[in-house]
């Protein structure tokens, strides 16, 4: 491994350039004179907006890594995917119904997953994607929904899919088909909401507002602690 | 894996290690009143002077703020009022959106259930905001043992009584209607299998209202919203890449539209708008007093530099969060948020020689401004590679208190973040330092989202208020979605009613005037739409 500070070379779209050994790809990007536009977004793991494809000299498998959090390698050779034109369904989720046909029906080509596992190799959340592109073609929503949360939607998976499939689309149709009518409904805050739309808590609101500044600072230091 | 931390960091988490049985039975005591506030005042940096000055000109001349935001505020236009010729809109819309985040898209989505027409213009993509990055939560009061009026309690006494009460009130009737709402969308929050929300602590709760979806709450939430206006692409255009640079008035002294640069062609767009909307969010890539930030690349604070050359009035400018725990180490994260739920999970804070130093949920300001003093003056921090000091947040404690499994389950973006450099959260501590979060204030609004020009309304962090001089964990994605909400509903309602006359930006010659008279020759031109971090070495 190189030492801390060290410059080393990478190629950036083919072109090279010395930076320090310990910086991520995006820092290392703005260090050779980039000022990014495309491919940076939340910089912190999150966003998915900086999807990169590299290689390393000797190697000719291609690697994966959000530019963000991946510390670059000497002989990298890099290239982001900051957009890619990926096919999402039109719908409205309150005229969905929660089953597979839903699904087969928006995305027929959930079908032609050739379990290959591209996608699940080329995530940088190393979520199983094909495990969860298999509950999807068995109308597994639930399955889908748990095993997809962490997507950042980055959409490498799908730069990569020998069967042009749209993975992330596909699962953040099933996380909401699942929130909105799988999951178990809150009845507390159901409860909660009729309530306050009937009124029910606007004398309380109105009497701490009501009160003086001195009032108010005592009641804040004399409130009640829920415990653990 | 090699091993993450360095050896001399290894010799201190030995002493977290030894430490820990007795204090996982051990309750460090909250500060009062009077303890907390002399802390703030000798460590917080809002209280350091050399940090701000005085505005020079505009609507708040003669308050302070940080330089880095003065300098924004006192800079000049890119455009100049006669170069630009306003006869031709590229762009006619009755809502015009700046800002694609989670302020934005609650606004677009509800402005749109009045059947008017609705533009998105976002810097970035839809999407890239700091509503993506938020881990932790989001309160409100839903269960049987908790009132809006006691989240009342806690938001204006986190604030320190400063909080503007009707926002505040408007904030916690909100809440659970909100929550409703995103779980009408799709939302995955947190369950129990009764189908009870899960809630948790924050920093200054007095009751467990923090509902999360893991610790990727934030995401959760901004992908929905997303989804949903995508849902509707022939009812709600999306541009992005195209953030507003200015916005246009007309001849009656209206706000009617922006004037919009594409990012790629440097062509402007003119959109002109019955309404407007500026949900840009914060500003943590000014890097307040040189601090790193937890923000998105595009948190520059554009909506404030826009709506107070219209004249409009910026409240609680003085005072920004740090957030307490930051990533101190490694070196390629510095800055990073580390969420606040690993202390609502029951994490401790601890020192160089593994002891307590501070109650782990107090306030953000109070528990950045300890972290800051244990460093600083105690000389108790740890030191890092790089230069930093920090102190450890004891994240295994979490297991040992839930089950072994608890970390992984509940907080996987976090896991995954320190997993990269090699660092195991469940089983070893992590580094913390206090980091740029936050802008506590905003543009001055009403329940209403109106600024005190009319057409203009707020929503979000661009806006202040709502949480006074420090904003309690959770209520960051609550003001989002409530705000934005209402934003929507009034600017809709405006949009319906209004018209609009001639535009103009004669107000950006009278800004030139008064840039004048108080003898300002800034060179700087702004809002800053994106930093620079190229290094240019010849």
């Amino acid at each position: 491994m190189a030492k801390q500070n060290e410059l080393i070379p990478i190629y950036i779209m083919g072109k090279r350039y010395l930076v320090p050994s310990n910086l991520t790809i995006m820092k290392a990007m703005e260090y050779a004179g980039y000022k990014l536009t495309r491919g940076v977004g939340c910089r912190g793991g999150f966003c998915g907006a900086c999807a990169t494809v590299y290689r390393l000299r000797h190697d000719y498998r291609l690697k994966i890594g959000l530019a963000c959090q991946t510390v670059v390698e000497p002989d990298m050779y890099l290239a982001q995917i900051p957009y890619f034109p990926g096919n999402r369904a039109d719908y409205r989720l309150d005229e969905l119904e929660p089953t597979f046909a839903t699904i087969v029906r928006l995305y027929p080509e959930v079908l032609r997953c050739l379990a290959c596992g591209t996608c699940t190799k080329s995530c940088p959340q190393e979520l199983r994607v094909k495990d969860y592109m298999a509950n999807a073609m068995k109308g597994d929503i639930a399955g889908v929904a748990d095993k997809s949360f962490d997507c950042i939607m980055c959409g490498l998976c799908t730069a990569r899919c020998p069967a042009e499939e749209v993975q992330y689309d596909i699962a953040i149709l099933c996380r909401r088909l699942y929130g909105k009518y799988l999951a178990p409904q809150a009845m507390h805050l159901a409860e909660r909401v009729s309530d306050i739309q009937a009124g029910k808590f606007d004398t309380e609101l109105q009497e701490i507002k009501g009160l003086s500044d001195a009032e108010l600072r005592a009641r804040y230091n004399q409130r009640d602690i829920e415990p653990e | 894996m090699e091993d993450g931390y360095t050896p001399e960091m290894r010799a201190s988490i030995a002493r977290v290690e030894a430490t820990r049985p007795a204090r996982m039975s051990e309750t460090y005591p909250m500060l009062g009143p009077e303890a907390k506030e002399a802390l703030l005042r000798a460590f917080h940096p809002d209280y350091i002077p050399e940090g701000m000055r005085e505005l020079r000109v505009g609507p708040n001349k003669g308050q302070r703020t940080p330089h880095e935001l003065a300098d924004m505020l006192e800079g000049r236009s890119y455009l100049r009022a006669d170069t630009l010729d306003l006869s031709r809109i590229d762009i006619d819309t009755d809502v015009l959106v700046i800002g694609g985040g989670g302020a934005g898209s609650a606004a677009a989505l509800l402005a749109r259930e009045y059947g008017v027409k609705v533009l998105v213009a976002t810097k970035l993509r839809h999407g890239d905001a700091n509503t993506m990055m938020a881990q932790g939560g989001i309160q409100a009061a839903d269960k049987p043992t908790d009132s809006p009026a006691i989240h009342y309690l806690d938001v204006i006494g986190g604030g320190h009584f400063t909080n503007d009460p009707d926002l505040v009130e408007a904030l916690v009737h909100d809440a659970p209607l909100v929550i409703a709402w995103l779980e009408s969308l799709g939302c995955m929050f947190d369950k129990e299998p009764d189908g009870t929300l899960v809630t948790r602590h924050g920093g200054g709760t007095s009751r467990k209202r923090m509902h999360s979806a893991r610790d990727y709450s934030g995401a959760e939430i901004m992908r929905t919203l997303r989804d949903e206006v995508r849902s509707r692409s022939g009812e709600i255009t999306v541009l992005e890449f195209a953030p507003a640079i200015e916005l246009l008035m007309d001849d009656r002294g209206q706000v009617a539209g922006a004037v919009l640069k594409n990012l790629e062609t440097d062509e402007h767009l003119v959109v002109r708008a019955k309404a407007t909307i500026i949900a840009t969010g914060g500003s943590g890539r000014l890097h307040y007093q040189g601090f790193p930030t937890t923000n998105h690349y595009g948190a520059t604070g554009d909506g404030l530099v826009m709506a107070y050359r219209v004249g409009a009035k910026l409240a609680f400018i003085d005072t920004m969060q740090y957030h307490p725990t930051g990533a101190a180490f490694p070196e390629q994260i510095v800055g990073l948020l580390v969420t606040e739920k690993v202390r609502g999970l029951g994490a401790q804070v601890a020192n160089i020689a593994g002891d307590q130093f501070v109650f782990p949920r107090e306030t953000r300001d109070v528990e950045a401004a300890a972290i800051i003093k244990e460093c600083v003056e105690r000389g108790n921090g740890i030191r890092t590679p790089s230069g930093m000091t920090g102190v450890w947040l004891d994240s295994p404690m979490i297991d040992l208190i839930h089950g072994p499994g608890t970390v992984q389950r509940e907080l996987p973006a976090m896991v995954r973040q320190f997993k990269r450099f090699g660092i195991d959260i469940a089983r070893d501590p992590m580094l913390v330092y206090p980091t740029l979060h936050y802008q506590n204030g905003g543009i001055a609004i009403d329940p209403e989202c109106r600024t005190a020009i009319a057409g203009l309304f707020v929503a979000g962090e661009a806006s202040g208020g709502v949480h006074g001089r420090n904003r309690l964990m959770g209520n960051s994605l609550l003001d989002v979605t409530v705000f934005g909400r209402r934003a929507g509903i009034s600017a809709a309602q405006y949009a319906l009613e209004a018209s609009v006359g001639t535009l103009t930006l004669r107000h950006l010659e009278e800004w030139e005037k008064q840039l004048k008279e108080a003898t300002l020759d800034s060179t700087v031109c702004t809002p800053m739409i994106l930093p620079d971090y190229t290094r240019h070495s010849r």
